[in-house]
């Protein structure tokens, strides 16, 4: 059992130390953050919502949608 | 119906911008771990520290692309599940658990290779760390695979069966959907196309170290080495490109037709390598389709089929679904006309599938099945009304093609030039036309690769899944509004980004540059 948690101490660590003797890194760390930030925290959640996901409870309900929508919705001008 | 195609278009363009957003970063990914990998591979095989350096710098450019190109695909998926949910719905199968499991497979593998490389260099041994960058290289080219598959799919749906009930195509047959011709060919093409841009870029940066003449012995290793990678690179891509070209002719022949701007197919079709697409011309009409042609006799159908002797169909002939057979005898198959007949009675008949099914009546429903299947392999067409509307912009496509091939032919004339100057007169290396020449080259391959995308992808048009679902009939219910809204912030949020990309890696090349890059301390 020690020797597991020894071996993620050492895994911590090298990820740790890895982190921390970076000089470039520094900037794309932060980068990364805010953009990760941005495409989940903002624009996943505000603004694009899974459609069929989140409007219909079961996958007979998408399907029907789904349905609907390519017989009648976007009938052009037939 | 104005709306619709608002909204239709606004999201194309949406999808478009983020789609070509994501591949200024994978391409430059996609080689340069390889290139890393040939180099960390002569540093543990010679044991010259100097090579570790070199090594370092290009690792370093490597992960500034990697940090700023991650994660931005995952938005094209966003977009799939908000602005084409009928789509998404639809191709069922194929963009569900195995992008998922494939998406998780990479997110792993490269948080942990990736880590070992930048972390690792004096803390595991030199061959694991070399294991560890070839994994890397191996995986990020594999992380493209199912996306690429996905989207060869899209082009020649195979492999599949569609089912009225749940709505889906459904896989019956996994080889022929991975391992089919047409996606094998857009996998390597793409990988390969990659090889070729990564070795240009480092050709470019390169080239600026010779011209500010700091590390040039760096640059003169690196420059060869690139050079022999783009050159191997170009090869493989002109080959699959080729192979290409042959499926596009057997599955999407209105897509050849229109990367030719070609109206009335021959036997022995000609290939048009210069010329002008007449704006006006219209299917159909008498107008001369190409202004100020001058063109390559035979080459068109030696570039779809191999032969000189083929029949390429053009746009009227598609239509007319008209071909010349081997033996010279003209037939003819489905025409359009006829396939948005059949593409009507598919939705007509899954309408009444629909109704038959809230009336509980099994037989109808059975009988409506059939007639859908009977007609699915046109139900896109059912969203039509004349033939004209599946003819794809053919001015794009057409010069599209020619700047991906035309931009190809003078990169492999460039690794060419270069290998000639690196062995035989290595006194150009100090000329500044060719240091010039290196770094204006970076931005035409970026633009050359884009352009391939924008063949693939506007040549496919109106379909989203080709004979299968046109691109209006894809979108979900979302409104205008919301939808340019959502433009206007990517376009902000990737300028930034790229400005930050950009900024970060001169940053790097011209601190790194100012020091013994291959004395890394
Ligand atoms: C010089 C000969 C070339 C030929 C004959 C060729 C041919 C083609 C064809 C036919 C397609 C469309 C495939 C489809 O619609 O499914 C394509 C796509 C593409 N090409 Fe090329 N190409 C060439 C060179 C290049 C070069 C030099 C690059 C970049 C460095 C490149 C990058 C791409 C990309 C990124 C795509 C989109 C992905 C795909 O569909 O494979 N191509 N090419």
């Amino acid at each position: 059992m020690s020797s597991l948690t020894d071996h993620i101490a050492a895994v911590v660590r090298f990820y740790v130390d890895g982190f921390k003797s970076m000089t470039v890194g520094r900037s794309l760390w932060l980068l990364i953050i805010i953009k990760l930030f941005i495409i989940f925290a903002i624009l996943k959640l505000f603004f694009f919502p899974d459609k069929l996901g989140s409007d219909y409870d079961s996958d007979a309900e998408r399907a029907e949608a789904v349905r609907n929508a390519l017989i009648i919705n976007k009938q052009t001008t037939d | 119906m104005n709306d619709l195609l608002g909204v239709v278009d606004w999201s194309r363009a949406q999808f478009a911008l983020t789609a070509m957003y994501h591949w200024l970063f994978v391409p430059l990914t996609i080689g340069l771990s390889v290139i890393v990998a040939i180099m960390e591979s002569i540093y543990v095989r010679t044991g010259d520290p100097k090579w570790k350096g070199i090594t370092k710098f290009w690792m370093t450019l490597f992960g500034i692309n990697f940090a700023c190109g991650v994660a931005t695909g995952i938005i094209l998926e966003f977009e799939f599940g908000t602005n084409w949910s009928n789509y998404s719905w639809f191709v069922g199968d194929i963009f569900g658990a195995p992008l998922a499991i494939e998406g998780i497979v990479a997110f792993f593998m490269e948080a942990t290779f990736v880590a070992v490389m930048f972390f690792g260099w004096n803390k595991v041994s030199r061959r694991f760390h070399l294991t560890a960058t070839w994994l890397t290289a191996i995986g990020v080219s594999l992380s493209a695979l199912w996306i690429l598959v996905a989207n060869a799919w899209m082009q020649n749906p195979v492999g599949m069966i569609f089912d009225p009930e749940q709505m889906r195509n459904v896989m019956d047959n996994f080889t022929e959907v991975a391992f089919n011709s047409v996606a094998m060919n857009k996998f390597f093409h793409a990988v390969f196309s990659g090889w070729v841009l990564a070795a240009v870029f480092v050709v470019g940066v390169s080239s600026w170290l010779l011209w500010r003449r700091r590390n040039v012995d760096t640059a003169r290793k690196s420059l060869k080495i690139a050079s022999w990678f783009g050159l191997v690179g170009m090869v493989m891509t002109m080959w699959t490109g080729d192979g290409s070209a042959v499926e596009v002719a057997r599955v999407q022949p209105m897509k050849l037709a229109a990367m030719e701007g070609l109206y009335d197919g021959n036997v022995g079709q000609s290939l048009v390598a210069v010329g002008f697409v007449n704006p006006d011309k219209k299917p159909g009409d008498d107008l001369e389709a190409i202004k100020g042609e001058i063109s390559i006799p035979y080459g068109l159908s030696i570039l779809a089929n191999h032969d000189p002797d083929t029949f390429v169909p053009g746009i009227n002939d598609i239509i007319e679904g008209r071909t010349i057979t081997a033996g010279g005898d003209t037939v003819y198959g489905d025409s359009y006309a006829d396939r948005i007949a059949m593409g009507k009675a598919a939705r007509e008949a899954l309408s009444r599938y629909a109704a038959a099914k809230s009336a509980g009546d099994t037989a109808a429903m059975e009988q409506a099945k059939a007639d859908v299947m009977a007609n699915f392999r046109y139900f896109g067409y059912g969203y039509l009304d004349k033939p004209e509307e599946a003819v794809p912009p053919v001015a794009l496509t057409f010069y599209s093609f020619r700047v991906m091939v035309m931009a190809g032919g003078y990169l492999m004339l460039l690794f060419i030039v270069l290998l000639f100057v690196c062995y035989r007169r290595t006194a150009v290396l100090e000329k500044p036309w060719l240091h010039w020449l290196g770094i204006i080259s970076i931005p035409v391959v970026w633009i050359c690769s884009q352009a391939g995308w924008i063949v693939a992808e506007v040549g496919r048009q109106p379909w989203v899944i080709q004979d299968l679902m046109p691109t209006r009939a894809a979108i979900s219910d979302v409104t205008t509004g919301s939808v340019q809204l959502t433009f206007w912030i990517f376009a902000v949020l990737f300028t930034l980004l790229l400005a930050a990309e950009i900024s970060i890696m001169l940053r790097y090349i011209s601190r790194a540059s100012k020091k013994n890059i291959e004395q890394p301390e």
